[in-house]
């Protein structure tokens, strides 16, 4: 395990809807944290990297979401958008133990 | 065993490809992108070069182009790849028991999987001299530097054939300084493209240019002069011309003898399934070599379409049919603008529309049968071409388009976009696509940088294009301008989307037949090809079950647009807009006060009327809404349906009650058609109105179910909308009572929720299945209207619960709350 990292238990799997988000609120802005249809979680940057649309609020199809203002997708593992677009969402490592969710915010 | 996953490099699938062309090369990049470095991939190409776009040869022989500018895959990028590249090398033998390939050199490359893409060669006319030095194809770059050649040392060329490839070779040849001849053995020229009279148009404009034209001219020899080389062409009914250089353009062949030769069955080309696969399993096939169900193809667009199908397979992944496409003509000669597409000669039970102009050069003719169009040619103003092709390919009912069709789709009211211009004209910052900002220069580049051929790449690409489509014709011109890329074939079938092969007619009839309930068995039974679909299915799925089954489906909120889940419009902060809903547009001091106070209360930084006569309350930031929406329903208001492809709003002119004109209570039948209809779900948004008198305040003749008053009753019309496209309804009807005005907007609506495709609105489904269906339908069989009715009643009884007091009330908390918050 990184020491580094610096893990935060922010809720349990199943207060995340199932092919859905949540949102995290932080100072430095809103962290999505999103529950794939096979429940793997991923956390990004809740902003799109297009023009800033809240990812939380895209529809989850495998490990992708599309954005709710102009319908890129992007990676939930890598953030990175699907070609032909070209961009990338900040990704936060998650853990999830016992159903609890764990989130490090040092990136 | 998994054969698709090998342990170890070494141990890798041999892929060899026979053929450096196109459609080749096309499959190998999208197998790329498909599955990376799964084979070992060897390439032979008998020209010296690597793959080139052959498209562009015309432009390179004009002198418009250069060869080096017309490269698609340098020497390095098939390095980068690992793909090892023999070029001017001739496959000779394929030995399809040793399962390898050996070149008239000797070269010897064993295969797993072998890709045969030879392309297709000119035919040779069977005529003495018909191989003299100084009688080329016009199919290569050899061919090319031989015809620039000739035209620096001599002056008569000849070129033989009338086609779209003669045409281009001949106007090259011309451009380049020669006397050209082009002898043609039809009545006219471009005979399979054009009729008679666009081909006149066509000869006119390129006898301007120079060009001297012989029809019906059978050539009985080419004769050989002192020098050895060709000095003449000789006709059979005994006429000579000089000719120094004579190119044949009379068709072309499809390269089979090597795969004949290795025993694969040929018919007219290599014949190949819907997989691309040939009668030997491991050999697949793509390009101008194949025979399809029936059919060569010579266009770029269904060989791409070919290709992406063949690399799946290739792949691995199994799950892509070919199923032949549609393809229309342009041709590739500066200044000149011809387009043709399906069945244009017309004949028994067709009618044709004309439009001619001969002195400004502008010719069109629409065939028609029973209502739908079949074939198209033009001459002069093409850009209306896309949207012809798009009438034919989805068998639209023109029937309300008649009168106008000929004049073009502007003609029909497209909103923001003016006159079309010559887009080679503009000026690199003139905006193409108005819906998403995409400029000229932005298209041009990205045709050239990513190597896009078809529209549905620059759409991918650049959003041009991608939203209303009005500017399809100027984004097509832009593409034959940059790439030469006949752009606009299409499958003949179009899926729901990329997750399916089915079409949305075959989808929803499924579900129904096969009394599918949940979108988990909807996607196991029809094969999806994704594990839990995507943000364009998964909406249209979880609407056309809860269509299906009103009272027996649970909607899955994890399935609609943001929108439709949080019960508010998105804005592009983030926030979201909230529009209580005002029955008919009515309200009083009461109803106003409150959301006075709860737009103070949430400090709503904005309120605006909406078109659709409401209060709409800006920037609401999203954890606000539940507690705005309780306060909202205390005051006895429900959810106005503004963010949903639902019932939006009934408007309403004042009528009878106050107006001196006013024949009819429009605000009274108003609230009770709201009533009628709020709360439901549709495929789109759904607007309605009603004014008291043919004045018309409540504009109800561009909404999706409108009601127009007068003295006698009232007038239904339905299928208009005011967005992009302005639409004006259609008739449906006139009736009498307010109790038929309401059965029969419960039918017509029904109607449009069962069969409509989801997003698309009334105006564009109207036109699809035909206003004389819906008359059918709902007005002409009174039992199907009872029927519609009924249903409708039966679906609204669960969908009128409203969404806000549920929220407010606790429902789907998650929905509003964050999960943690960090300061």
């Amino acid at each position: 395990m990184n020491m580094s990292h610096n893990w935060v238990e922010i809720g349990r799997v199943d207060e995340i809807p199932r092919q859905g988000a949540r949102v995290i609120t932080t100072a430095t802005g809103d962290i999505a944290i999103f529950r794939t249809a096979a429940d793997e979680v991923f956390a990004l940057a809740d902003k799109c990297p297009h023009k800033g649309g809240p990812l939380s609020q895209g529809i989850v199809h495998g490990r992708r979401v599309a954005c709710p203002l102009h319908d890129w997708k992007i990676n939930l593992e890598t953030g990175i958008a699907a070609a032909p677009d070209e961009g990338c969402a900040a990704r936060y490592p998650v853990r999830v133990a016992d159903g609890m969710v764990s989130l490090s915010l040092i990136e | 065993m998994d054969m698709s996953l090998p342990a170890a490099a070494g141990s890798k699938m041999k892929l060899v490809m026979v053929g450096n062309g196109m459609a080749g090369m096309r499959t190998l990049e999208e197998l790329l992108k498909a599955a990376p470095g799964m084979y070992d991939i060897t390439v032979f190409g008998d020209e010296p070069h690597p793959n080139y776009n052959r498209i562009m040869l015309s432009p390179v022989l004009a002198g418009e182009q250069t060869v080096e500018q017309i490269v698609l895959n340098s020497r390095d990028w098939y390095a980068e790849n690992g793909i090892t590249l023999h070029t001017g090398k001739k496959v000779a033998k394929i030995d399809r028991r040793a399962r390898c390939v050996e070149t008239d050199s000797g070269t010897r490359a064993p295969y797993d999987r072998l890709l045969l893409a030879t392309g297709s060669r000119p035919f040779v006319l069977p005529v003495p001299g018909a191989r003299l030095p100084g009688v080329l194809g016009f199919r290569d770059i050899a061919d090319v530097e031989a015809m620039i050649r000739a035209s620096t040392e001599s002056r008569h060329a000849v070129v033989i054939g009338g086609g779209l490839l003669g045409l281009e070779a001949a106007n090259g040849l011309k451009l380049r300084g020669m006397d050209v001849s082009v002898v043609h053995i039809g009545a006219w020229l471009l005979e399979r493209q054009l009729d008679e009279p666009a081909a006149r148009l066509l000869q006119q404009s390129l006898e301007e240019k120079g060009l001297r034209f012989l029809l019906q001219k059978h050539t009985a020899e080419l004769v050989q002069g002192e020098s050895g080389r060709v000095c003449a062409v000789k006709f059979k009914d005994g006429e000579t011309i000089p000719a120094d250089l004579v190119v044949m353009a009379v068709g072309i062949r499809p390269n089979t003898e090597l795969a004949e030769s290795a025993g694969l069955h040929c018919n007219r080309g290599l014949v190949v399934n819907d997989t691309m696969q040939t009668f030997d399993p491991r050999i697949y096939a793509v390009g101008e070599c194949v025979s399809h169900r029936g059919i060569a193809y010579g266009l770029v667009a269904p060989l791409f379409e070919q290709a992406k199908v063949c690399a799946n397979h290739l792949a691995e992944h199994g799950v892509a049919r070919y199923i032949g496409s549609m393809t229309s003509t342009r041709l590739k000669v500066s200044g000149i603008d011809l387009f043709s597409a399906g069945d244009f000669t017309g004949g028994e039970g067709t009618e044709s529309l004309v439009y001619s102009d001969a002195a400004a050069g502008s010719y069109k003719k629409l065939v028609i049968k029973g209502n739908k169009l079949v074939g198209a040619c033009i001459y002069g103003e093409t850009l209306d071409g896309a949207w012809y092709f798009d009438l034919l390919r989805e068998g639209t009912d023109i029937s309300q388009l008649r009168k106008n069709i000929l004049f073009g789709q502007s003609h029909l009211g497209d909103a923001g976009h003016g006159p079309a211009e010559r887009v080679a004209a503009l000026p690199d910052t003139a905006e193409i696509c108005g819906c998403n900002g995409v400029c000229k220069g932005d298209i041009v580049s990205a045709i050239r940088d990513k190597k896009l051929f078809t529209l549905d790449e620059v759409r991918a690409h650049t959003k041009a294009s991608a939203s209303c489509g009005s500017c399809t014709g100027l984004v097509e011109a832009l593409l034959a301008h940059t790439a030469g890329g006949d752009y606009s074939a299409a499958p003949s079938k179009k899926p729901l989307c990329g997750c399916t092969e089915h079409s949305h007619d075959e989808v929803r009839a499924t579900i129904v037949e096969q009394k599918l309930k949940t979108m988990a068995d909807t996607m196991r039974f029809l094969e999806w090809k994704t594990p839990d679909g995507c943000g364009k299915c998964r909406p249209a799925l979880n609407y056309y079950l809860l269509c299906a089954w009103p009272t027996g489906y649970w909607d899955d909120a994890q399935s609609r647009y943001i929108n439709e889940r949080a019960h508010g419009n998105i804005q592009k902060d983030g926030s979201f807009s909230v529009v209580p809903r005002m029955w008919g547009g009515l309200t009083n001091p009461q109803e106003l006060r409150a959301i006075a106070d709860v737009a103070e209360k949430f400090k709503v930084p904005e309120m605006k009327v909406t078109g659709g006569q409401r209060i709409d309350l800006f920037g609401v930031k999203k954890e606000d809404l539940p507690a705005m929406w309780a306060d909202l329903a205390a005051a006895g208001f429900v959810s106005g349906h503004a963010y949903g492809k639902a019932m939006r709003t009934v408007k309403t002119c004042v009528g009878s009650t106050w107006c001196r004109f006013g024949t009819q209570d429009s605000t009274g039948l108003g609230v009770k058609l709201e009533q009628l209809t709020w709360g439901s779900w549709m495929p789109h948004k759904f607007k309605l109105a009603v004014s008291g008198c043919p004045r018309n305040c409540a504009e109800a003749t561009i909404k999706d179910f409108g009601v127009v008053c007068v003295d006698s009753g009232y007038e239904l019309h339905v299928g208009g909308n005011g967005g992009i496209k302005v639409r004006v309804t259609d008739l449906l009807c006139k009736v009498e009572t307010e109790a038929q005005v309401l059965e029969y907007c419960a039918a017509f609506t029904q109607l449009y929720r069962e069969e409509a495709h989801y997003l698309e609105r009334t105006a564009p489904w109207v036109e699809r299945v035909g206003l004389a269906h819906v008359k059918a339908k709902v007005v002409d069989d009174a039992a199907s209207r009872k029927a519609l009715a009924e249903r409708f009643l039966v679906s609204q009884k669960p969908a009128q619960v409203d969404p806000w007091k549920a929220r407010a009330e606790g429902e789907a908390r998650h929905e509003f709350t964050p999960i943690a918050a960090f300061v």
